[in-house]
């Protein structure tokens, strides 16, 4: 159930937020220097990063539950996965994934590196 | 005065929902595979300045997985939103939705598409 509507909340978030940010990183970077800096202002300089890091990890932690959830989709297609314990594990562990994905990338972005 | 037959027509499935459903499918298997390369690719990056991101998306090896990218993610929510409209939207405003999300997808295409191009095909900075 909680799993289903992120579903749905994941991807009109990634669909409405994501692209475009990711569409401006494009524009920018095609637009020269000085646009690239306006987007980096954004979400690297302005609260001191916090607009970064807010969008940032909303948008891995949307990624990955989506990821998860549309691969738990590919089986339930297949017909697997219908049962009550097997249907309710394969959505924790959706969320397990998402979570630890997008620990996993922050933590190597901002500590490893 | 109208027949029974003047009455149905066009109403009832577009024949369409197969194929939206399938093409669903299709994009998720394409998105899935895209955007892990992406996200590795933007956590391996050495720097996030303009110099670099620029010199790595000049790479074809670069541009054209991410054209990919952005038609099958924009293909993806297309169809997804399609449905997400239909749930929540009735009579008019569905029409209106669909056509603004048509447009939106459009436009995203085209800017994120040229952008890509633009920097792939730019002098080297």
């Amino acid at each position: 159930m909680l799993v289903s509507i992120l579903h749905r909340a994941t991807g009109v978030a990634m669909a409405v937020a994501g692209v475009p940010i990711l569409t401006w990183w494009l524009a920018a970077t095609a637009a020269g220097a000085e646009s690239y800096a306006t987007f980096r202002h954004v979400f690297f300089e302005v609260a001191g990063g916090a607009i970064g890091w807010v969008v940032g990890i909303g948008l891995t932690l949307a990624l990955f539950l989506h990821m998860g959830n549309g691969v738990r989709h590919l089986f339930l297609d297949a017909g697997a996965l219908f049962e009550l314990r097997r249907n309710k594990l394969s959505a924790l562990a959706v969320l397990a994934f998402g979570a630890t994905a997008t620990v996993l990338f922050w933590f190597f972005v901002g500590v490893v590196k | 005065m109208r027949t029974a037959i003047g009455r149905v027509r066009g109403l009832g499935s577009a024949k369409q929902g197969t194929h939206h459903w399938w093409n669903q499918r299709l994009t998720a298997g394409s998105n899935l595979l895209l955007m892990l390369w992406f996200v590795l690719l933007l956590a391996r990056l050495p720097a996030y300045d303009y110099a670099t991101v620029r010199e790595t998306l000049r790479s074809a090896w670069v541009a054209v997985p991410l054209l990919l990218l952005i038609g099958s993610v924009v293909y993806h929510f297309r169809l997804g939103l399609q449905v997400v409209i239909e749930d929540y939207q009735h009579n008019e405003s569905r029409v209106v939705a669909m056509v603004v999300l048509n447009l939106y997808a459009a436009a995203i295409v085209v800017i994120a598409g040229f952008s890509i191009l633009k920097i792939a095909f730019g002098a080297a900075a």
